[in-house]
């Protein structure tokens, strides 16, 4: 098999010179002895199996729960976090921030793309993309309108810019209906947008 | 940098496109780019902030025209050649072709991919009292470093105020220009809507951007 037989039409698309390059790139840092092909394998498959927003739902779950979470997390959420176990890579410079009826919180990156990504996995390609990066700090009823969320006119919105290391993770509020239910049956409703402050948690019964 | 890179505030980019369902990766290459970046970085190649630099010193048109992963590869490329760790003869012949430059925590192997995936730390020793305290007006200086920066154009000559102290951490503008961590102490600074956009701006609006010390004076 040779590079050949799979660029019959596309050898000129700017995916196929990318990919061309990508390979060519990790030819030559493996041929020189930099990185072991296997090793980037495994952070792929990390990435794709191990690291999501099930671990951001977990800590929210667990801080609806137990009060005295709550107070450790929006403490210290690096902290907080490495309580729980299992979840061996959250970094440091965590911090939760609560949303509550008074104040929503919404995080963004306006340089690049800074992210919980030990919570909340990978971000979505619109958290990393113009149109959420230049009007997050804004506009940002209009970006929640894109999101089809509106808050009441008096709702103080706090937008995070995430500019340096610190990373923000939002605590959504609980949503109603929710008395008795397990940690692992209200992680269930808490979705990755929720933690980011451009969605809502999902409701019992609600669409899922 | 006045780069465009440094979007908070710009208009025209159009409507926030989510995508239901988003996989991990669009492209198998994407998570070649990013397993290649995080591998580099490990092994000492640069620091994090180095590799974001080189990201925004892209030609403008490129950077507004690329995909994520394209950018970060394009960065790559330069930021590895420049440092010596590759050639653009061995990019241009996709294969080695002289000796490799040692790097400096040696081959990424597969036993160094759980530390790679742990967030870095970047509080340092203070080697001064912070000036700041909580609860303190500042303004953010009217500054235009033309390397790497972390304060954002929309902010610079706006007063804020000083909310928390994050501590003394790993300063970005000198580490990226591999100049030494040079620690400062880093707040988060909260400004009214107001403030940045004028009075026309929602007032139920705050937005706060972590601030290192150089970055700001009292008012």
């Amino acid at each position: 098999m040779t590079e050949h037989d799979h660029h019959h039409h596309d050898d000129h698309s700017e995916l196929s010179e990318t990919e061309l390059r990508v390979r060519a790139l990790e030819t030559i840092l493996t041929e020189k002895g930099y990185i072991d092909p296997a090793a980037l394998d495994a952070i792929i498959q990390a990435y794709e199996t191990k690291i999501g927003p099930h671990n951001g739902a977990r800590v929210v779950a667990k801080a609806w729960s137990d009060p005295d979470f709550k107070k450790a997390l929006l403490e210290d959420a690096s902290k907080a976090v490495r309580t729980l176990g299992h979840m061996g890579r959250v970094g440091d410079h965590l911090v939760a921030v609560e949303n509550t009826p008074q104040r929503h919180n919404m995080v963004v990156c306006t340089l690049c793309s800074c992210y919980p990504w030990d919570m909340l996995g990978l971000p979505p390609v619109w958290y990393k993309a113009a149109p959420y990066r230049s009007r997050a700090v804004k506009d940002p009823r209009g970006v929640l309108a894109d999101f089809d969320v509106s808050l009441p006119k008096e709702t103080e919105i706090r937008v995070w810019d995430s500019t340096a290391e610190t990373r923000f993770l939002v605590l959504p509020m609980r949503p109603k209906g929710t008395d008795g239910w397990s940690e692992e049956q209200l992680a269930e409703l808490v979705t990755r947008d929720s933690m980011i402050g451009t969605g809502f948690p999902k409701t019992p019964g609600g669409p899922s | 940098m006045n780069g465009v890179h440094d979007m908070g505030g710009m208009d025209g980019f159009g409507k926030v496109e989510p995508e239901p369902n988003e996989p991990a990766f669009h492209e198998k290459w994407e998570g070649r780019v990013l397993a290649m970046v995080r591998a580099m970085g490990s092994a000492g190649a640069f620091n994090i902030d180095t590799s974001r630099f080189y990201r925004e010193t892209l030609p403008p048109h490129i950077y507004l025209a690329s995909s994520y992963y394209r950018k970060w590869l394009l960065g790559l490329e330069d930021l590895l050649i420049d440092k010596g760790f590759v050639t653009k003869p061995e990019i241009a012949a996709a294969h080695a072709q002289g000796k490799a430059k040692p790097v400096k925590k040696g081959k990424f192997r597969l036993e160094d991919v759980e530390q790679s995936l742990v967030r870095g730390h970047f509080e340092r020793p203070a080697p001064a009292p912070a000036k700041f305290k909580p609860g303190d007006r500042v303004r953010a200086k009217n500054i235009h470093p033309a390397t790497h920066t972390r304060l954002p154009r929309y902010t610079r000559g706006h007063l804020g105020v000083v909310e928390r102290i994050l501590g003394c951490q790993v300063f970005p503008d000198s580490a990226a220009m591999e100049l030494g961590e040079n620690p400062q102490w880093l707040y988060n600074v909260v400004f009214d809507g107001t403030e940045l956009w004028g009075p026309e701006a929602d007032p139920t609006v705050k937005i706060s951007i972590d601030a290192f010390e150089p970055y700001l004076e009292l008012t």
